[in-house]
């Protein structure tokens, strides 16, 4: 049985060309030699991880960074077994587009996380500050993840941030304006930025 | 050397006077009426006295009477947001089932008031202008519309996983992008830009590209009646210039991620360089810095000709100041005279 690392790039190399039946196959020859943690902390995040890298240094591109999450979150669902799959511990986490409806970043957290192992809320898209405000006091989360494809969208952060800022939710976001201003995220008094997948695992457990 | 002459001789691969200044200020034409976003966009005559104060303010070189994006999907019937303090985005996608796309037809450009009040935009801006100064028309790729038609989740998983719906949304999306560019050019545009985000290697893995957005690209500038000019709204364009020439556009607008001096040297004698300063960070440049970065890329992709000073996204966010404007328009025409010194 190869090692993970091998396994890696198998699994790497089948995602990045969409071929949904060998991802499947090498996921069937694993799963008696390795735990079914081990297949989503280790295999998925990894594999998951080194696509999204891709995409920021330009090697790989945006749709398949989202088809390879996608691929990733229905072998979850078909392939292994869900008793087996102990749902990691974390803090209440969710996740929502913040104010226009651009979907895909959101989508590809969400796919990434749950491929990984991570439960999270999904509050959806197209909310204002004050439904946002209301939506995460009420589920007590305690992470608070924010995509954005638009600037004004991005720059309503800071009114979210002054309204819960009497509570201990920590507010991280991503999109293309954070990602072609790196300063943003501080302007907005968001308390991290990530751009993939990887990025949202460690700040999750880097809170936990 | 008016506007149109300085453009005609960068596109020639020659020096003209100046570098030619492209400033893509769309909203802020309601800035300079007083007007909400709203109001600025419900009519053609509040965009056209827009634009001509926009074009004297900042000495630019063409008018740029695009409305915004999400007005190609009002047309076929589909919601639009409009916001105080952005563009208008595009709502709920209106193609919910992919089952939709064989009965789809596309909106006629004579009979839609949406794209008429674009069409009568241009119309009265040439009338104004003449030859002088290049109008700019613009229309989304049929391979980028389905973003907002679909989803963009959605038009992805159509794009790897349902063929032949796909290919029927392209037959029918490409009708439409021919039909809509060449009423713009009949209004008195002088150049049609291709807005076709998708088409990136940021978007699409090259592969998938060259059977799909490249193939597309190619049969609907063909039967464009006029130059065109593909933008690629901040997405990369190196790994895929080859292609990009091979469509038969004579301009690029290209991102702020990539290297503008090797992509010059890429496109030297057969595309122009229009690009590609950061309009995102753009909002928090001092008047200082903004110089700065107009000087840096004067001496990297002005020499020679073959380029067009601009932002790297298509359109200038409504958060950037008039006087960072300025400042831009103030070094591009203090550094950017020919020849361009050695500084």
């Amino acid at each position: 049985m190869k090692n993970i690392d091998n396994l890696v790039q198998d699994l790497e190399r089948s995602l990045l060309v969409m071929d949904k039946h060998a991802c499947e196959e090498l996921i069937k020859t694993v799963i008696h030699s390795y735990s079914v943690d081990e297949i989503l902390g280790d295999l998925f995040v990894k594999t998951l991880g080194k696509i999204g890298q891709g995409w920021e240094d330009g090697t790989y591109s945006l749709s398949q960074v989202y088809m390879s999450g996608r691929i990733c979150e229905e072998l979850i669902d078909k392939v292994l077994p869900a008793a087996q799959i102990h749902l990691k511990s974390q803090p209440k986490t969710a996740i929502c587009v913040l104010s226009d409806y651009h979907l895909l970043g959101k989508r590809i957290i969400y796919s990434s996380l749950r491929a990984s192992g991570f439960d999270l809320l999904d509050f959806g898209h197209g909310l204002q500050v004050d439904d946002l405000v209301k939506n995460t006091i009420e589920n007590e989360i305690k992470i608070l993840m924010i995509s954005t494809l638009m600037l004004p969208s991005a720059l309503k952060i800071k009114s979210l941030k002054e309204k819960l800022i009497n509570t201990d939710v920590k507010i991280v976001v991503g999109g293309a304006p954070f990602f072609f201003d790196q300063n943003l995220w501080k302007e907005v008094g968001a308390d991290a930025v990530g751009f993939n997948g990887k990025d949202a695992l460690d700040i999750i457990n880097r809170y936990s | 050397m008016n506007s149109f002459q300085r453009v005609m001789t960068t596109l020639s691969f020659k020096e003209p006077d100046r570098v030619p200044l492209f400033l893509m200020v769309t909203m802020h034409g309601a800035k300079e009426l007083g007007m909400s976003l709203n109001e600025y966009f419900s009519s053609s005559g509040n965009v056209v006295e827009g634009q001509l104060r926009l074009i004297k303010k900042y000495r630019s070189d063409c008018l740029y009477p695009f409305f915004y994006a999400a007005l190609e999907v009002e047309a076929w019937g589909g919601e639009v947001m409009f916001f105080e303090d952005g563009p208008p985005n595009a709502g709920t996608p209106f193609i919910q089932s992919y089952n939709q796309i064989k009965n789809l037809k596309p909106p006629q450009i004579k009979n839609n008031p949406v794209l008429q009040k674009s069409i009568q935009a241009i119309a009265r801006l040439k009338k104004i202008v003449k030859d002088e100064v290049p109008i700019l028309g613009i229309v989304m790729s049929p391979f980028s519309l389905p973003v907002m038609q679909l989803g963009f989740d959605r038009y992805l998983e159509l794009i790897y996983n349902y063929p032949d719906e796909f290919e029927k949304l392209m037959v029918v999306n490409m009708e439409f992008c021919i039909d809509w560019a060449n009423s713009q050019l009949e209004a008195g545009a002088t150049a049609i830009g291709y807005f076709d985000p998708v088409s990136s290697p940021t978007i699409i893995d090259k592969e998938t590209y060259l059977k799909t957005g490249f193939k597309i690209a190619t049969q609907t500038i063909k039967k464009i009646k006029g130059a065109t000019a593909i933008h690629l709204a901040s997405g990369r364009v190196l790994p895929v210039i080859k292609e990009l020439i091979e469509t038969g556009t004579t301009t690029i607008g290209v991102s702020c991620l990539e290297d503008i001096e090797q992509i010059k040297k890429a496109c030297f004698g057969k595309l122009t360089v229009l690009g590609n300063l950061n309009g995102i960070e753009m909002r928090r440049w001092s008047a200082t810095y903004a110089e700065a970065q107009v000087k840096q890329l004067i001496k990297q992709a002005a020499p020679g000709g073959g380029f067009i000073l601009s932002d790297n996204h298509g359109e200038i966010p409504f958060q950037v100041s008039d006087e960072i404007l300025l400042s831009i328009s103030e070094a591009v025409h203090k550094w950017g005279n020919y020849p361009i010194s050695n500084f």
